[in-house]
């Protein structure tokens, strides 16, 4: 009732703007999208690491920066620079790289989990938590004194070609790439959760720790995967962001990390979809305050952001698709 | 040898001690029942054997091997399996999905497959609904997943926590002719049950547990016939 309500009163609020300058709109529509992307590849980390062990893993974020900041020397490494003609060895080469982000980014949140929070998983909740910002200091400092305080220019290797849709409005080959990115990674993730064996126990981890126990399911490795995809998914996350923007900051997974959360709450902390779902709705909106389409403006774009969350939570405090299945 | 032998353990939640020197013997293709007011510590003596909480003193031995101490998902492969008190189904997965991890620790698919027609077997209520999700079955429903999901390990002991509790009688019959047929197949069981009455019908010997302590032990009818049982536990 309510959400058909906060839709409603968006859409009477976007109506106009889409009428006046529709190829504007949709253009705002796409910039939208590919942040979203982004924000939902982290969110799910968010998602799954609360789903799991009830941590709010507050050096997620940084994992997605690490993610960026990884991928520059393997970049050089392989041969890739600026401006070549980019083939089909340059696509390949990215892929590789990226592929190689994704295990070395798991392996070091893995290598987190058992040093930082697997010696705290009985203590108070309040302690793993503020380990958690312990290690988001501790990320954020390596990654300012690798490569310093100011933004960093991320190599621009994808094509700039966009293809035209109506009027003004047009399709970015990078909006493509962050888009399918982020889909093929979502589906290749709710095949692994619903389908496969280690899959399964990470779920009936999350739902019932010492059940899972006695099922025979070992909970530290569930957990470590857990921790493991999280971090996949963030540096992939992390390296699409690189080559969109072409620009990274030590301390990006601050705001992104914070958005990203957000969006996991939006959806139902614990909750794939609505993470996935959160991290879109949040790009559009700010996409679309940013566009001065929401009174305000691009000034108060987190306001709308965060005004949105708390509306949300008041009337359904377990989030948009948060757990709605009776427990008996 | 036995099958199970608990020797003088003694467990703490905390710094409250709920087990005081507990011993207790389990012999191949026997039906046990502990029985005891709340509180007296038979879930945590349930709960020892599964690894879910660690004795402090004391062993617990699976055919001689000590298993007191090891994580629950180990005391699993030696072949306990416990169906816990409040049932604890996985509520947001599927009837088959909750059995398929109750299989976690085999391998053979064939064996499974097999295996899941037996507890379908037992229970036809849920092969009726195997892909309705576990958190939507009722009370009795969610009981027989328990059951069944423990089962699925193949364990030579089944432990069962208070499996009538909270079902309507009709049900709380055919739970017992259930676990009557598991044993006769030859499944060990331990029970607990707060039907004390009918639990030292379907069992072959009894412990009677109080604060922490086994006060009494005997054969079920030996049990049944005591004064002091049938005035604290039986209501006679």
């Amino acid at each position: 009732m309510f959400l058909a309500a906060i839709f409603l009163i968006l859409a009477v609020v976007l109506t106009p703007k889409a009428a006046t300058n529709f190829p504007f709109f949709l253009q705002i529509v796409i910039y939208g999208i590919a942040d979203g992307a982004i924000f939902a590849l982290i969110a799910l980390g968010y998602t799954m690491v609360y789903g799991i062990i009830e941590l709010i893993n507050f050096a997620h974020g940084d994992i997605f920066t690490l993610g960026a900041f990884m991928s520059m020397p393997l970049i050089s490494a392989f041969g890739l620079s600026e401006g070549q003609s980019s083939g089909v060895v340059v696509w390949l080469l990215l892929l590789v790289i990226t592929v190689i982000v994704m295990v070395i980014n798991g392996g070091v949140n893995v290598l987190i989990e058992r040093v930082a929070y697997r010696p705290l998983r009985h203590a108070p909740r309040l302690a793993p938590l503020i380990t958690a910002v312990g290690v988001s200091f501790i990320l954020e400092g390596i990654m300012y004194v690798w490569r310093g305080a100011s933004n960093v220019h991320y190599p621009d290797l994808l094509p700039d070609t966009r293809i035209p849709l109506i009027g003004s409005a047009s399709l970015g080959v990078k909006d493509i790439i962050v888009i399918v990115t982020a889909i093929v990674l979502v589906v290749l993730l709710t095949i692994f959760i619903g389908g496969t064996r280690l899959g399964k126990a990470m779920r009936a981890t999350a739902q019932d720790r010492e059940a899972a126990q006695l099922m025979g399911i070992d909970i530290n490795r569930t957990i470590s995967a857990t921790f493991f995809i999280g971090a996949v998914l963030a540096g992939a996350g992390g390296v699409i962001f690189g080559l969109y923007f072409n620009s990274v900051r030590f301390d990006l997974g601050f705001e992104a990390g914070l958005f990203a959360f957000t969006a996991a709450v939006f959806g139902g902390i614990g909750n794939l979809q609505g993470a996935a779902l959160g991290g879109l709705f949040i790009g559009l909106v700010q996409a679309f305050a940013t566009a001065n389409f929401l009174p305000g403006g691009a000034a108060v774009s987190d306001i709308w952001v965060f005004m949105i969350l708390i509306i949300v939570l008041v009337f359904r405090p377990t989030g948009l698709l948060g757990m709605q299945v009776p427990e008996k | 040898m036995a099958l199970l032998e608990v020797e003088t353990v003694d467990t703490y939640y905390g710094r409250v001690q709920a087990l005081r020197g507990v011993s207790l013997t389990i012999d191949d293709g026997e039906i046990v029942t502990l029985i005891g007011s709340n509180g007296a510590g038979k879930t945590t003596t349930l709960r020892t054997i599964s690894g879910l909480a660690h004795p402090a003193r004391g062993h617990v031995r699976l055919r001689g091997l000590d298993i007191g101490g090891l994580a629950p998902d180990r005391v699993v492969m030696r072949g306990i399996g416990h169906a816990p008190e409040g049932r604890r189904v996985f509520a947001r997965m599927s009837v088959r999905d909750n059995l398929f991890l109750g299989a976690y620790v085999r391998k053979d698919a064939a064996g499974i497959r097999s295996d899941e027609e037996r507890v379908f077997g037992f229970f036809p209520r849920l092969r009726e609904r195997r892909n309705q999700i576990a958190g939507t079955l009722s009370g009795g429903e969610q009981q027989m997943l328990a059951i069944g999901r423990a089962l699925m390990s193949r364990p030579k002991l089944l432990l069962l926590d208070e499996p009538s509790l909270g079902l309507a009688p009709i049900l709380v019959d055919t739970i017992f002719q259930v676990i009557k047929e598991i044993n006769s197949q030859g499944t060990t069981i331990l029970l607990i049950e707060q039907n004390a009455a009918k639990a030292l019908q379907v069992a072959n010997r009894g412990y009677v547990l109080e604060t922490g302590r086994i006060v009494q032990e005997g054969s079920a009818k030996a049990l049944l016939e005591s004064p002091d049982v049938q005035r604290a536990y039986l209501g006679i």
